[in-house]
């Protein structure tokens, strides 16, 4: 069994143990490489089947190629594709100037929460990774979130042996994450495997490309020349800036995404 | 694609050891210092610093809550992955107060190896020991030590060799022996990663090398297989048993048995989704997903094996465990217990006793309080399917949860305790019951009593056949249908075969249940005096004929059954001539609903079996067995229609 097999076999352990669990279970889908490799590992898991419905938190800002993918996919693949968007927010005008946290809170934190309540998940599948960023690095593969979706990151359950939180109180709702163990480039090392589909954004053009997905205002392309799956593997051999650089949300404050993550962002 | 194409398969480290013992800081410096810090991330690490006034702090680079920082204490357990020349690395690293240790857990229980920090200055401490001693019940055996703050200390050679000689005698008397302690200075770099002029006293390796000395674990396919279902799923025309391999492998055509429903069937396929051809055979820590031939019904839960090396299968066992809640652990609480894929409400029997971890010392206890650790028995109503941890530690170890929590871990060890598969197997087929033509209670009318198993248990020495014999005697002499069935007597025919393991003794009585049922069957009040101390053992022995069964409990203190020592037993077993021993080296489980308690420790033998007397009067008198119509020749409370004995 090699490292992919590994990581790959972990998460499907991870995802069969979620499915079991709640009644209620649906999957975050980004449309970015993550989410889309874990779309393909939940096939993996369910023997070509995608049993729960797939949720993308619209802001409206995404960049255009994302949609037009995640439409073309949604019906290529079959999916129960939930959009979720807090139109409330939008038609009072809420965008990035408004100050980029307060705009994430409003379009993807609160977005997040009402389509939860709206349909009554308890158990969200969510593609973050602990190589990320300092507190996904923290994270439990079965987070636990409170009344208001809150993250309590200083009294998090124990969690040993793949015995995971499966029992939690009426009310609360509890974030799976079968992608933790991953790093970036193991993500793009099973893309290229598999053959799964991405968006055109992640391969270089004109001598930029993008690392990281998000809304178009906030999410800036890096300098790269990396235009195929083994040459941006190449590149992440031997880069060292960090993923997220690009995300400009992450940099209002020492603790902006900290913050972020303990009102219940992704 | 070859498996280069996967990419290297990290080793993941654990950073533990006692608060501010340093910990945060040598892993700041293990990724400083071999080149794995992104870019930017020192400077942000300076700017958080400068605002906070203080000098540069290296555990800012895992301390990723602003509270952490703030506090200047690891909170939660955190990963990062760096590389060496040699491999690739996920550092774990844990918290070292007291009060976080379940985040300690939930990052040292995955981990390959574990670096242990200790200050020099500080030398062994509370959470060193507790760490130390709970890596080994997490199963983490490859440790390495680092003595750090060697700078606070001058670079002593002499204070280092204190250091190394305490904790060495530790992990030694808990079976670890750790790969190497380096003397180390993580804020100053030395022996990190670089060579340091300090200490050219220290020849060995550095914390990195340390490192890369390691051994990648392998998954464990050369254990016996270990299935656990995780789900049975039908989306389309095929019935897929999925779950991961804990250990072991199987191929298509093997037979699998599920434990502990028992049942068997073929695999006549391992299914994928995706994959260039169907896999024939699958290993140790794979996901999968297996078809059957027999649409035998199993559900998570079950552990398939092969038949010759199945699970044990029992309803108690003992464990040791660290407990994380936080209300305490005590005897006769009941928690939720989930291994493998299992989940089964346990009752906590016992607790043996509650080890300190900072001493070694063991003491006895009614409960386990937070972040202790204790040896325990915990018993299930139904049948378990497990493994003692030893033999295969990814199905022989447990969570409990209380509430919605999991508050606590375990390792599960059998000592003193039968396997029951053999007590619950029928092996033989083509058997058919044959209805007798003269029934039983048709017998207790000729007899002018009703008949049934007298079932004694209690310790050696306690009076079981003392009290038998009289009983007997005196019951025969009123004109019953009695009999006797001693324990050294069965040993002599019946079960000459067997020897005194758990397994033995359970299968001997077994045998005596099943004797005693039939003497019962055929009219007799039948005697049995046996230590029988598993609770199982009776409660099948009770299962053959519940009606007609009694347990009476002939109960004495274990210092007065030793003073007693009618047979020099215990005499032998203290000198360690008898190697299994009631009482002594083994346990005994007193009745819960015994339907009689003589207590030989208090009342003479003429109570105790006056007492019995009176019970079998009561019990099974002949007043009630009158057909219809008939005159009862007995008044009731009082056995009647003696027949006169032959003499």
């Amino acid at each position: 069994m090699n490292h992919l097999d590994a990581l790959e076999s972990q998460s499907i352990y991870i995802l069969r143990e979620a499915f079991r669990t709640f009644d209620k279970l649906g999957m975050l889908w980004s449309i970015g490489k993550d989410s889309n490799a874990l779309l393909w590992l939940v096939r993996k898991a369910f023997f070509g089947h995608v049993p729960f419905p797939v949720i993308h938190i619209d802001t409206s800002y995404k960049i255009p190629e994302m949609i037009a993918f995640r439409d073309r996919m949604a019906k290529e693949w079959g999916l129960d594709l939930i959009i979720g968007q807090n139109t409330e927010a939008l038609a009072a005008g809420m965008n990035h100037t408004k100050g980029r946290v307060t705009c994430c809170t409003a379009l993807k934190t609160e977005g997040l929460k009402a389509t939860v309540e709206k349909h009554g998940f308890t158990g969200i599948i969510a593609g973050i990774r602990r190589d990320e960023e300092g507190t996904r690095s923290k994270e439990r593969v079965f987070s636990p979130r409170g009344q208001n979706a809150e993250w309590d990151f200083r009294d998090q359950p124990p969690e040993f042996w793949d015995q995971f939180k499966t029992d939690f109180a009426p009310g609360t709702h509890v974030r799976v994450h079968p992608l933790l163990h991953w790093t970036e480039v193991d993500v793009w090392r099973y893309i290229r495997r598999e053959n799964i589909p991405v968006v055109e954004l992640y391969f270089s053009r004109n001598g930029k490309r993008y690392r990281s997905l998000g809304c178009a205002p906030c999410t800036a392309p890096i300098e790269s020349r990396a235009a195929t799956v083994d040459e941006i593997i190449d590149e992440l051999e031997s880069t060292r800036t960090s993923e997220r650089a690009g995300r400009a949300q992450d940099k209002e404050a020492e603790d902006a995404f900290e913050r972020l993550r303990a009102e219940g962002y992704m | 694609m070859t498996d280069r194409d996967a990419g290297a398969q990290p080793l993941k480290i654990v950073i533990v050891g006692h608060v501010d013992h340093g910990k945060s800081t040598l892993v700041g410096r293990l990724i400083h210092d071999t080149g794995s810090l992104p870019e930017g991330k020192f400077e942000a690490i300076q700017a958080m610093c400068q605002r906070r006034g203080m000098p540069f702090e290296w555990a800012f680079l895992m301390d990723a809550l602003k509270s952490e920082r703030d506090q200047g204490v690891t909170i939660d357990t955190a990963q990062i992955w760096f590389s060496t020349d040699t491999r690739k690395y996920v550092l774990i690293d844990a918290p070292g107060h007291k009060e976080f240790l379940k985040n300690m857990v939930s990052g040292a229980a995955s981990a390959d190896a574990a670096l242990l920090v200790i200050d020099a200055e500080e030398g062994v401490r509370e959470q060193s020991r507790r760490h130390g001693y709970l890596l080994h019940l997490l199963g983490v055996s490859q440790v390495a030590v680092a003595v750090n703050k060697m700078d606070l200390v001058g670079y002593s050679q002499e204070r280092f060799a204190e250091v190394e000689r305490e904790i060495r005698a530790y992990l030694g008397e808990i079976g670890v022996t750790p790969t190497h302690v380096v003397p180390v200075s993580a804020r100053a770099g030395g022996h990190v990663v670089n060579a340091a002029p300090e200490m050219r006293w220290y020849h060995g390796p550095s914390v990195v090398e340390t490192l890369d000395l390691f051994e990648a674990p392998l998954p464990p396919t050369d254990l016996p297989l270990r299935f656990p279902v995780q789900d049975v799923y039908k989306f389309d025309d095929r019935r897929i048993i999925a779950g991961r391999i804990e250990s072991g492998r199987l191929k298509v055509g093997d037979t699998l048995l599920f434990s502990p429903s028992n049942k068997t069937a073929t695999v006549t396929g391992i299914e994928g989704w995706n994959v260039s051809a169907p896999a024939i055979s699958a290993g140790a820590g794979q996901s999968v997903g297996v078809m059957l031939d027999e649409q035998i019904f199993v559900e998570r839960g079950e552990v398939a094996s092969h038949l010759d090396q199945p699970p044990i299968e029992t309803n108690v066992f003992r464990a040791r465990l660290f407990w994380l809640g936080k209300r305490p652990l005590r005897v006769g609480n009941r928690y939720l217990l989930k291994v493998a894929t299992a989940r089964h409400l346990v009752e906590v029997q016992q607790i043996e006793k509650v080890v300190d971890t900072t001493d070694l010392s063991s003491a006895e206890s009614e409960d386990v309080g937070r972040n202790a650790v204790a040896e325990v028995v915990l018993r299930s109503r139904g049948m378990l399917a497990l493994d003692e941890f030893r033999a295969a530690p990814r199905t022989g170890r447990f969570v409990l949860i209380e509430d919605y929590d999991i508050v606590g871990g375990g390792i599960i060890g059998m000592e003193g305790y039968p396997d029951q598969r053999h007590a619950l197997t029928v092996k033989s087929t083509n058997i058919f019951n044959v209805e007798h033509r003269i029934t039983t209670p048709a017998r207790w009318r000729v007899n002018g009593h009703k008949s049934g198993v007298i079932w004694l248990t209690g310790l050696s020495g306690a009076g079981k056949t003392t009290l038998s014999l009289e009983m007997e005697r005196q019951l025969f002499l009123k004109g019953y249908q009695v009999y006797v069935i001693d324990g050294d007597n069965v040993r002599h025919g019946l079960s000459a075969d067997l020897a005194f393991s758990p397994e033995d003794r359970a299968e001997n009585i077994r045998r005596v249940s099943e004797v005693a049922a039939l003497f019962a069957d055929a009219g007799f009040i039948v005697i049995t005096a046996f230590i029988s101390p598993y609770r199982s053992d009776r409660d099948r022995a009770r299962a053959i004929r519940p009606d007609m069964f009694h347990e009476i409990y002939v109960k004495a203190d274990l210092d007065v059954c030793e003073q007693r020592d009618p047979k020099g037993l215990y005499k032998k077993a203290r000198r360690g001539e008898i190697e299994v021993f009631t009482g002594i080296t083994a346990p005994y489980e007193a009745p819960e609903k015994a339907e009689l308690v003589v207590d030989t420790g208090k009342s003479g033998v003429g109570d105790c079996v006056g007492a019995l007397l009176d019970y079998v009067e009561r019990n099974f008198a002949a007043a009630d067995l009158q057909r219809p119509g008939e005159q009862a020749e007995a008044k009731p409370g009082a056995p009647a229609t003696r027949r006169a004995s032959t003499f």
